[in-house]
């Protein structure tokens, strides 16, 4: 299988964006993932943020590791950059790049074996550090390109296509990146466009990591009764704490939803997230009562879904480090080199 | 006979890890260069932060000859554990200084030798009462009686001390009373001078003293790299720590405060290769330093940044392994680790440093290199040159100087329609162009993975498109070649049969057995290495002669397989002279080694043909 790409056919009547753009132009080439994988799902979610979020396209840099969810980037956002690095180190590639451009848009994309197993302390060093980015993990409890293996998100006790039973203990990364200092954490379902749209939306605006765990059944390995990550076992599961709406700061705000049952959280940039709660006691500036929420629901075989978790105006890694606000990959010898006379300085204090 | 010897000689220090020791013994060291004669310090040390021993070891060398010389002429004994081996260590006819507080049987010490001893803890002991004071004192005393039986200029040393406290004005006094208290009591006490002396010369000139390690992470500063990611690993770490050192007084905004620079202290080196892959691909210059283990542990990435091309420079301060091994001593022994990182076909750049001006140097260039040839560059620093004070020539740097920042398309050139792809050889050369990210709205993005694609970054597993790219890839090794430094060559008087190739710190001591070599009439004619892949030169040097010898620091001659597998040398006429114990190469191995081996092949030098 090679490279397979789009017919470059735009309609007419293609809706636009305030930037001009049709949805299309937020497409990348075509999937080669298996007809009804989740993952596709998450693409088409993660383009129609992009979409409504008036990005232009080429600001985003998508990074990934490897995996069938990791070779998603190549399928959306065609005309950005896309990193697809190794097994689970893309977080790693993700703080350097960063690091060198912080005005580019960070989008990761990882799978559970490539974040929760192979790349489970770089993800957690990502978090801590505060790397400004959008952390999207495509979870369906298996390593899908290596043909069905449980991963470390497996449920203890879920079974996997050839019958057998998972008896090691599951990593909850929403857990682990609430604990680890995300500044905002979501969880959501492939299947329910409704609510991942505006978190991924809402994720991207974040100033800081934001991570968001995307239960995403595959469909080769992992959608037969007995395993937790199948469709129907989500769909009868998911205990969603809050409904969202995004309302990007570049739009005019209109929330109609009935006062009591709505919190507006205004993020950094002036973006707002409405959320309309589910359960009226659920308050998406704990950080300590959201992990005990999530281990309470876990233990009633709930999977909580919604926005879990958000800081407004968390720190990132660069207002840590100091660093100037022009990207370091655009400083010359003007502005790096200390030239001879400091040289010469240096040489004399060490005669 | 006690050894008689004026500005020729080895001082060693034996003293207890964390005694506070190191920054006397260096001040008499330094107390030495100031009396204009070259010295070269040694840092012997443990693994290990307090209360095992180290040594301190200076060798005074008019002659210039600044790599390790093997043997003690004056042990500062200081170190009751290390005693016996110490008192064995020294040369017939040296001297022994040690603390005669406590009475030693006659049977601990050497009939050949001349004894000296000084009640240290005794004086300290009268003249403070604060244990940390007797402590740290106790060092400055030794100094100070060292100046007496050496016979230095006592005025050099209390300006180095006003120098060293300049900030901390307080602690220059007390500091010169010890050196007196120290000096004094030799003068009245002891036999002073003794036959090793230190005389007054003019051979030091314009030079620095310092540590390659902080003068590669200079280079880097002046060299651009903007991104700094590591992981904390003897001999490298003090290279991480002086570029931020270095980068808080020479790169933060004078008007904002802002850092010009971002350092992480990564999770391990995995992660350090990562960022400064990450960092290289967003097109800033990024660079890690570290040693074996953690070039072991970068492996897969290295790999992706060959063949994805991604800019990355690594800095290798090489240590004794395999595994953990002798992690506080010296060798050459990462080359082949380093020379075909990762699985699968691969080949990188390195460059091999001889001393901190060449570090400096190097490591400034190797962003130069990284970028435009867009691939992993190493360079391979090592324990001896990174974390000893070694005299050197200033660091210089030409202001007219660009950085090379490689083939990126512009957006400007994009838009004006200019063929963009990735992997496309436009030049000839192997070099492909490459965009940085969020160059332009629609044109010049590229999709960057470690799998195999076309010539358009297209994701593609036919069998065609892979042979071309990794051909592609062998062509641009073949430009790398005219781009690392070319090697060193210096010819014998007359044409001859034989000639030495070694590289990087073994070059003092490489310098020092040429002279053994050319008075015991051996002529031999010399090539130091640069770097790798190999320059034409080195070809052609191993052509014109029945034999090379191949100088190195390691036990499988790894330059030398190198040398034998990428030129298709004779491997019979590449002779490994092998030196891997951990302690630095002397010029006595080397002559020896090389002298033996010749008169095994009844070679007869120069001057017994002429008598
Ligand atoms: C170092 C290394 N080990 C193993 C592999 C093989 N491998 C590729 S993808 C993968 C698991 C991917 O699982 P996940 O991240 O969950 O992605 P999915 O395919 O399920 O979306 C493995 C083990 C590899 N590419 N690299
Ligand atoms: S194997 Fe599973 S994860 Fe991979 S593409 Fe198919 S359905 Fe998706
Ligand atoms: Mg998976």
């Amino acid at each position: 299988m090679t490279y397979i790409v789009k017919p470059r056919f735009h309609h007419p009547a293609l809706p636009k964006n305030a930037l001009g753009y049709t949805h299309r132009d937020y497409e990348g080439s075509v999937s080669t993932l298996c007809a009804g994988c989740g993952h596709d799902s998450i693409s088409a979610a993660i383009i129609q943020a992009c979409f409504e979020l008036n990005i232009e396209p080429h600001r985003v840099a998508k990074l990934s590791g490897i995996g069938c969810s990791s070779k998603t980037p190549t399928y959306f956002l065609g005309q950005s950059h896309g990193f697809n690095s190794v097994h689970g180190r893309m977080p790693s590639v993700m703080t350097g790049a960063n690091l060198a451009n912080r005005e580019l848009i960070y989008l990761g994309v990882s799978g559970d074996g490539d974040t929760a197993s192979i790349g489970l302390g770089q993800f957690a060093h990502l978090i801590r550090r505060g790397v400004n980015m959008t952390y999207i993990v495509e979870n369906n409890g298996v390593y899908g390109l290596t043909k069905g293996q449980f991963s470390a998100t497996a449920d203890r006790g879920s079974k996997s296509k050839r019958g057998a039973i998972n008896a090691d203990s599951s990593i909850d990364l929403v857990a682990m990146a609430l604990q680890l200092g995300a500044t905002f954490v979501g969880r959501s379902f492939s299947g329910d466009k409704k609510q991942l749209v505006p978190l991924i939306m809402a994720a991207i605006e974040h100033k800081g990591a934001a991570f968001l765990d995307v239960i995403s059944p595959c469909v080769a390995f992992n959608n037969h009764p007995g395993s937790t990550k199948s469709f129907d076992h989500v769909r009868e599961h998911n205990e969603a704490v809050n409904r969202l709406d995004f309302i990007s700061g570049r739009s005019p705000i209109a929330v109609d939803y009935e006062p009591g049952a709505v919190e507006i959280v205004e993020q950094h940039d002036g973006s707002k997230i409405a959320l309309r709660k589910l359960d009226g006691d659920y308050d998406v500036h704990d950080r300590r009562g959201a992990t005990n929420f999530l281990l309470e629901r876990a233990a009633a075989g709930e999977i909580v879904t919604g926005l879990l978790y958000v800081e407004p105006d968390g720190e990132e890694l660069h207002d840590n480090l100091k660093t100037v606000k022009k990207p370091l990959n655009t400083l010359g010898e003007r502005e790096l080199c200390p030239g001879s006379g400091a040289l010469d300085k240096f040489n004399a204090s060490l005669r | 006979m006690p050894i008689e010897s004026v500005n020729d000689f080895v001082v060693r220090f034996a003293n207890v890890n964390g005694s506070g020791s190191a920054s006397a013994n260096e001040l008499f060291a330094r107390s030495v260069l100031r009396m204009g004669v070259p010295v070269s310090p040694r840092n012997i040390f443990p693994s290990n932060i307090q209360g095992l021993p180290t040594w301190y070891e200076v060798r005074v060398t008019e002659a210039d000859h600044l790599g390790a010389r093997g043997g003690v002429d004056l042990m500062v004994a200081m170190n009751p554990q290390t005693w016996d081996k110490d008192v064995a260590s020294i040369e017939p006819g040296g001297y022994l200084f040690y603390d005669s507080t406590k009475p030693m049987p006659p049977s601990r010490f050497r009939a050949d030798i001349t004894v000296i001893g000084m009640p240290l803890t005794e004086i300290c002991n009268r003249e403070y009462s604060d244990p940390r004071q007797r402590q740290l004192f106790k060092n400055i005393i030794y100094v100070g009686a060292l100046s007496a039986l050496l016979n230095m200029d006592v005025n050099e040393i209390e300006k180095l001390i006003g120098e060293q406290f300049k900030s901390k004005e307080k602690l220059i006094a007390p500091n010169i009373h010890a050196l007196h208290l120290g000096r004094d009591f030799a003068l009245q006490n002891l036999k002073c001078p003794i036959g090793l002396q230190v005389r007054r010369a003019d051979k030091v000139g314009d030079r620095i003293f310092i540590e390659g390690n902080s003068a590669s992470a200079l280079g880097a500063v002046y060299g651009g790299a903007t991104v700094c990611a590591w992981y904390p690993i003897t001999p490298s770490s003090s290279l991480a720590e002086a570029f931020s050192r270095h980068c808080a007084r020479l790169r933060v905004d004078p008007e904002t405060k802002e850092n010009r620079f971002a350092i992480v202290q990564a999770e391990d080196e995995i992660a350090a290769v990562g960022m400064v892959i990450g960092a290289g691909w967003n097109g800033a210059r990024a660079f890690t330093a570290t040693s074996g283990p953690g070039i072991s542990l970068m492996q897969e990435f290295l790999g992706l940044a060959y063949f994805a091309e991604i800019p990355s420079v690594i800095i290798d301060v090489q240590r004794g392994g395999p595994s953990t091994g002798m992690p506080t001593r010296t060798q050459q022994s990462d080359l082949l680790l380093c020379a075909y990182a990762s699985h699968g076909d691969t080949k990188h750049v390195m460059l091999f440093p001889e001393d901190p001006a060449e570090a400096f140097d190097f490591t400034a260039l190797s962003f130069d290199l990284a970028e435009r040839l867009q691939t992993p560059i190493f360079v391979m620093l090592d324990l001896d040159i990174g974390m000893n004070h070694r005299l050197s020539r200033p660091l210089a740097w030409d202001d007219a100087r660009r950085y090379d920042r490689g083939k990126v398309m512009t957006a400007a050139e994009l838009e004006a329609g200019k063929d963009f792809g990735r992997y496309l050889d436009v030049d000839n050369d192997g070099i492909p162009f490459r965009t940085y990210p969020g160059t332009h709205p629609t044109r010049g993005s590229f999709f960057t993975r470690g799998t195999s694609r076309d010539r358009y970054a297209r994701y593609t597993e036919e069998g065609g498109p892979y042979v071309d790219n990794m051909q592609r890839l062998l062509k641009k090794f073949e430009t790398a070649k005219g781009l690392v430094p070319r090697p060193v060559r210096r010819n014998a008087d007359k044409p001859g049969r034989f000639g030495i190739i070694y590289y990087g710190s073994t070059s003092p001591a490489m310098d020092e057995a040429h002279d053994m070599l050319i008075a015991q009439g051996i002529a031999l004619d010399l090539l130091r290495v640069r770097g790798f892949p190999f320059h034409h030169d080195v070809a052609e040097f191993a052509g014109a002669h029945d034999a090379v010898f191949v100088v190195e620091q390691n036990r499988d001659a790894q330059l030398r397989t190198l040398l034998v597998n990428e030129l298709n040398l004779d491997p019979a006429k590449i002779l490994p002279v092998l030196q891997f114990d951990g302690t630095p190469i002397t010029a006595r191995f080397i002559a020896r080694a090389i002298g033996d081996h010749l008169d095994s092949r009844k070679v007869v030098p120069l001057h017994k043909v002429v008598s």
